[in-house]
């Protein structure tokens, strides 16, 4: 580690050789491409940028209603609209090649087949500097969570995954499943550089006025505050079944809950609903990490990361 | 756009469940363009946990008589009580700590050079629908243009800001489903009589997706060049989360052609918007 001569703390984290100046990033999904944030925060202070999921081709998503707020907490159902690969690659990377932050891709496929072909056209593009595979989106019939419950059939889609790549390979687990130590254990078998976890939980809100479900997808994805301790205990766990980095989600909206996520040991945190929320949330709690740490005499971020008594 | 925490300065209950929350609001009378709206969080704590989108109603400077204070630049939100969130905001007081996100999203379009003069213009509000037209009626005066205001609503309590459109010299006609102000029926009709008399060169609505529909077929067959203002349900503002999507004129299933209320509207001109896929099914 660096010697931090003004006795700021040292927050920088290895990701499977990925180099970030700290644990902080945006959820996929909640932070676009980087440029819709660009008015509102420095890219730059970034640990890194998970774009938006994208697939081989263009996605239209689901019907609106589209969201719906619940106790301390959200719905979402977007289906995983996006702009598809092609696209991806000749518009919407190019502002991120313009910024250092290392950019994590996250992707999809609505089959086997289109998983690995993703993966391969993602080699080709330059600036892709890790890739987040999502087997874990609850919006969608096909993609996403058929590939993420089951051990066998994600490890079978890592390993093809990871024959394709040159990069790191982040793997975005599933809450929603019985045992998420045992989908940690086969996707790092399988060959995951970093596993992510949790992705939202399945949820339901109903409209009783109108007799109807509030979202036009009948359920959807809960984030928010309301999951932060369903994520804690999963982080908690698939940090005790791997030995691959794990990347803490769920529910960050202050310095503290983020500090709760490394003390279990997440490596690194992602950001989600605080950044619709409040589109500088990751400023203010980078800021509130170190205040933290400098009150607490960590001189270190790998001096906290795991470091529950 | 910037985000900044400021200050109520007044909430007032306007008419039965309408409110006006009055907001400091640094450098939004340079800053907003008529049809632009704001992100409002009202609390620090996670209920509500997201802002909520509302259409700028009107921007100024307050200037209270001898008072040594400084001329205090705020912005003017109307809000119709419909849920938890518009309930929680009915409680806000004079001095309670806000944030702001705004201003946001593309506003109204009439004439490119402030030297135009942008021709007359024809408004029509749907209840809660005038807010974001006061400023446009404001602007458009300011410019030489004729305005007209069309306001339909259930109920006469329904029917808000006619004052304060008259007072800029704005004529105004009103429809009440229950014919308790102003001729009994939809305004649409007002509309349909309004453009067979007389070649408006613009027709700017806002109100429920039903009342647009229609005023779109109207315009379409009056050749009226239309612009609409819509609502949706938001988690960002800003073109993230994709919530607030609306079907774009190309739309189909193989080619999504989606736009963001948030970042592409909440104006739209009518030839963006796919009419015939029902923007209403989606609303329900």
């Amino acid at each position: 580690m660096s010697a931090h001569t003004d006795n700021k703390p040292g927050l920088e984290v290895d990701i499977a050789g990925l180099k970030l100046k700290n644990p902080l990033m945006p959820a996929s999904g909640t932070f676009g491409y980087g440029e819709e944030f660009a008015p509102y925060l420095d890219l730059e202070q970034l640990g890194a940028i998970v774009t938006k999921g994208v697939s081989l081709l263009p996605r239209a998503g689901n019907p609106t209603p589209r969201l719906a707020e619940t106790p301390a907490g959200m719905l979402n159902a977007i289906g995983l609209q996006n702009v598809g690969i092609e696209e991806f690659a000749a518009q919407k990377i190019e502002f991120l090649r313009s910024i250092s932050t290392p950019v994590v891709v996250n992707f999809f496929g609505n089959t086997f087949e289109e998983y690995v072909e993703v993966a391969e056209r993602l080699c080709e593009i330059e600036r892709v500097d890790a890739v987040e595979l999502n087997i874990s989106c609850p919006n969608v019939k096909a993609g996403g969570i058929v590939f993420g419950t089951d051990p066998v059939t994600a490890a079978r889609v890592v390993s093809a995954v990871r024959a394709k790549l040159r990069v790191p390979l982040i793997v975005k687990l599933s809450p929603n499943v019985t045992d998420i130590a045992l989908m940690a254990r086969a996707v790092e078998e399988a060959g995951a550089d970093a596993i992510s976890c949790i992705n939202t939980l399945t949820g339901m809100a109903v409209d009783i006025e109108r007799r109807c479900l509030h979202l036009a997808n009948g359920t959807g994805g809960l984030s928010g505050p309301a999951i932060k301790p369903v994520a804690l205990r999963m982080v908690h766990q698939v940090v005790n079944s791997v030995s691959i980095p794990v990347i803490g989600i769920g529910g960050i909206m202050s310095a503290e809950d983020a500090l709760e996520f490394l003390l279990v040991g997440a490596t690194a945190v992602q950001v989600g609903t605080a950044n619709l929320v409040n589109p500088g949330a990751m400023t203010g709690i980078l800021t509130g990490i170190e205040t933290f740490f400098m009150q607490h005499g960590i001189e270190d971020i790998s001096d906290w990361i795991g470091s529950l008594r | 756009m910037k985000d900044i925490k400021t200050t109520v300065l007044y909430n007032r209950e306007m008419a039965p469940g309408y409110y006006c929350l009055g907001i400091a609001a640094p450098e939004y009378p340079a800053l907003s363009q008529a049809g632009q709206f704001v992100m409002l969080r009202i609390t620090h704590g996670y209920d509500p946990l997201l802002r909520r989108p509302f259409g700028i109603f009107r921007t100024g400077v307050l200037k209270e008589t001898n008072s040594q204070l400084p001329p205090q630049e705020y912005m003017e939100i109307v809000y119709k009580v419909v849920g938890h969130g518009t309930n929680l905001m009915t409680r806000l007081n004079p001095g309670d700590e806000v944030g702001l996100l705004g201003p946001l999203g593309q506003g109204f379009r009439f004439g490119s050079s402030a030297a135009d003069v942008p021709g007359d213009a024809l408004l029509v509000g749907g209840g809660i629908g005038v807010v974001p037209l006061f400023m446009l009626a404001q602007q458009l005066v300011d410019r030489g243009a004729g305005v007209r205001l069309l306001l339909g609503g259930r109920s006469c309590s329904d029917i808000l800001a006619v004052t304060e459109f008259e007072r800029l010299g704005v004529e105004t006609y009103v429809a009440t489903d229950d014919g308790t102000l102003g001729e009994e029926g939809l305004v649409t009709r007002v509309l349909e009589r309004k453009l067979s008399k007389y070649p408006y060169a613009h027709v700017f609505a806002c109100g429920p997706m039903p009342m647009l529909h229609a005023v779109e077929q109207i315009c379409t067959r009056a050749q009226a060049p239309l612009q609409v203002s819509l609502e949706a349900l938001m988690a960002c503002g800003v073109g993230a989360c994709l919530g607030c999507v609306v079907k774009g004129r190309e739309h189909s299933a193989h080619h999504p052609d989606y736009l963001c209320t948030c970042k592409q509207g909440p104006v739209f001109t009518a030839r963006e918007l796919n009419w015939s896929s029902a923007t209403g099914e989606e609303q329900k």
